[in-house]
């Protein structure tokens, strides 16, 4: 396993010294192979932790969705027919392809989003492995149902792959999303045609550098381009037989109606506004799960707030509000910004400009509101000059109250609003007074608390004592207006799968209609 | 003061997307990534769906909002404008290297929509 102790910052990749090597330009890579764009376009990749370019990237159109589907097509003859032991070989040299490039990985990923290397190490790469490895597994253990229904008569169920799929990954966490979409995808059977978000279209190139050598050609296909051209071509597409996708509402209505004119499956998840909810119990006692409930308030800094399951609305009860939210704003005063390539970094630039004004926008409306700053509200002064073209923004908190628009819409950055209720019907009402239901969490000592929030609040998932834990054998998806559908776990077999029954009589004695 | 309005970069930006695609509307999104930007599209893309409502018109195109989103957020006016750069989502002006925003307005104690006798 690679090495992950490190006590300076790496070296931007590209530069002498670092772990990534960059080229000048990046193609498509399509049917095991690096492929120019049709129409010869290329265009400069930003990182977010300077805001300059460093590489160029394939500027693809319609021609190279139809090129990658080509390739998938074609390998779907061999792949839809590979044994379970031959997926999991792949996924497996896949994994382990990852684990020994994962610093690399790791440093690519951190310079492409901006998040830090801090997590990427800990958090991002691991967990491409592990859904891997998960799903390796789950290919291998899946086994189809049989029903006996009468003596003669035998209804067998097979698992049997739906082809070439589309998939849509969002930029907050280009390599772990694209493993969540991939892994369940291969593990039953299908070929992939990827479609990276536009302003991480890199470290998933790096992916496949590393994954190249193990993974049958036309298998998976990564194609860039700009949403509006490659990703509607690949969602209206005749030729795939299903559509996942992470991202906003409107395009999320707009893939499911894609979907419904092709009369495919689709899969979406689409964002959320998750409470996070503190009971005044977790303060009986000054101990570690005191600490962890702390920090599982700052963790909307996680991912410089760019989660879909940001613990965005934070709910704490009234009698222990001003003796928490010390605590808390201690720890957020000690969150150290800065190159997300140093791995004493806790939070990095957000993604891009536009993210970066629509945060700041955010702030304003919610002061303007009547919201009260607790904690940031700016974009961050005094980093280092070569720094100061990213797009880097305090971690925030505001103080209001639910019915506030910050309350309500997803900011996807480093900002909670936080608000206080009496008892536990108030959190519940509170909790659940939001179009999303992606996440929550829940912080007390009483298991039966625990255990009737997490069944009331309407949400896929609901930490409890936790957050932000994203297990493979876990599943992860939205209630409401967060998607339908739901990703990881081994359910995903059944969502990338037909079910083909053969109904089989044994009986060799006629019906006697006719 | 209408629900919706444009500024002159915003109006000008429409023009040239209807001159290319022909009908279209505009929808206020919410949610991940990319959300709560107003997403251009073709009108017969993404017809008005039950739970829309129509905030008005912009240089002759519609914009459309979720009744819920639009109560969630407290009912607020918008004015539509565009930033520099082209961003990833299937809108239709990200390839002119722009992207719609939309501001809010205080309403001044507006009711809800149909209350002005639209």
């Amino acid at each position: 396993m690679a090495t992950i102790e490190k006590t300076q910052a790496f070296e931007a990749p590209g530069r002498e010294g670092s772990p990534v090597e960059v080229a000048d330009r990046y193609e498509n890579y399509i049917g095991g192979g690096w492929v120019p764009p049709a129409k010869g376009k290329y265009r400069e990749n930003l990182s977010p932790v300077t805001g300059e370019a460093f590489s160029t990237v394939a500027d693809s159109t319609a021609d190279d969705i139809e090129l990658a589907l080509d390739a998938a097509d074609e390998a779907k003859a061999t792949w839809a027919k590979s044994s379970p032991e031959e997926r999991e070989k792949v996924l497996l040299a896949m994994a382990d392809a990852v684990e020994e490039n994962l610093q690399m990985l790791a440093v690519a990923e951190s310079y492409d989003n901006g998040k830090p290397v801090r997590e990427t190490l800990a958090a991002d790469i691991p967990l491409v492995v592990d859904h891997l490895r998960y799903f390796a597994g789950a290919a291998r253990a899946e086994e189809g149902r049989i029903s006996e229904i009468d003596e003669k008569t035998v209804a067998y169920h097979f698992q049997e792959p739906l082809g070439v799929v589309g998939q849509i990954i969002p930029f907050n966490f280009p390599l772990l999303m694209a493993a969540w979409k991939i892994a369940p995808a291969l593990a039953a059977g299908n070929c992939t045609v990827v479609k990276p978000a536009s302003p991480t279209p890199w470290s998933i190139l790096k992916l496949m550098e590393v994954v190249n050598e193990v993974v049958p050609a036309g298998v998976i296909n990564v194609v860039n381009g700009p949403g509006a051209e490659i990703g509607r071509a690949l969602a209206t597409n005749k030729r795939i037989a299903k559509i996942a996708f992470t991202g906003e509402t409107v395009t999320g209505r707009l893939i499911m109606r894609y979907a419904a004119d092709s009369l495919i499956p689709s899969t979406t998840e689409l964002g959320g506004k998750s409470p996070n909810v503190f009971f005044a119990d977790i303060m009986a006692a000054d101990d570690d799960l005191l600490d962890k409930a702390v920090e599982g308030f700052v963790l909307y800094a996680f991912n410089k707030g760019e989660v879909c399951t940001c613990p965005s609305r934070a709910l704490v009860e009234e009698s222990i509000y001003d003796e928490f939210m010390e605590r808390v704003l201690a720890r957020v005063e000690a969150i150290r910004q800065g190159n997300p390539l140093d791995p004493a970094t806790m939070m990095g630039p957000q993604v891009s400009k536009a993210q970066l004004e629509k945060i700041e926008g955010y702030v304003g409306i919610g002061l303007e509101e009547g919201a009260k700053l607790l904690a940031g509200g700016h974009r961050t002064e005094g980093l280092p000059s070569e720094l100061a073209g990213g797009y880097y923004f305090e971690p925030t908190v505001l103080e209001g109250t639910n019915d506030m628009r910050v309350f309500q819409e997803e900011i996807f950055g480093p900002v909670v609003s936080v608000t206080t209720f009496a008892d536990e019907a108030e959190a519940l009402s509170i909790a659940n007074d939001t179009l999303y239901g992606l996440g929550a969490g829940v912080w007390t000592r009483d298991g039966a608390k625990a255990f009737r929030m997490g069944r009331g609040i309407e949400a896929g998932r609901v930490w409890t004592n936790c957050y932000h834990q994203y297990p493979a054998h876990a599943a992860f998806g939205g209630y409401k207006i967060s998607g339908v559908g739901r990703e990881n776990h081994r359910m995903m077999l059944d969502h990338y799968s037909q079910t083909k029954c053969l109904l089989v009589s044994y009986d060799e004695k006629p019906l006697g209609f006719f | 003061m209408a629900r919706i309005e444009a500024t002159p970069a915003a109006v000008e930006t429409i023009g040239r997307l209807r001159e290319r695609h022909g009908p279209i509307v505009l929808h206020q999104s919410g949610g991940c990534c990319a959300g709560s930007a107003p997403m251009c599209l073709t009108a017969e893309e993404l017809p008005p769906g039950a739970g829309d409502v129509e905030l008005g018109e912009v240089a002759g195109v519609p914009f459309l909002i979720d009744a819920d989103l639009h109560r969630a957020l407290g009912e607020p006016d918008f004015t539509l404008d565009v930033a520099a750069g082209g961003e990833d989502s299937f809108s239709l002006e990200g390839s002119d290297g722009v992207h719609f925003i939309t501001r809010v307005r205080p309403t001044g104690g507006r009711g809800p929509i149909g209350d002005e006798g639209r």
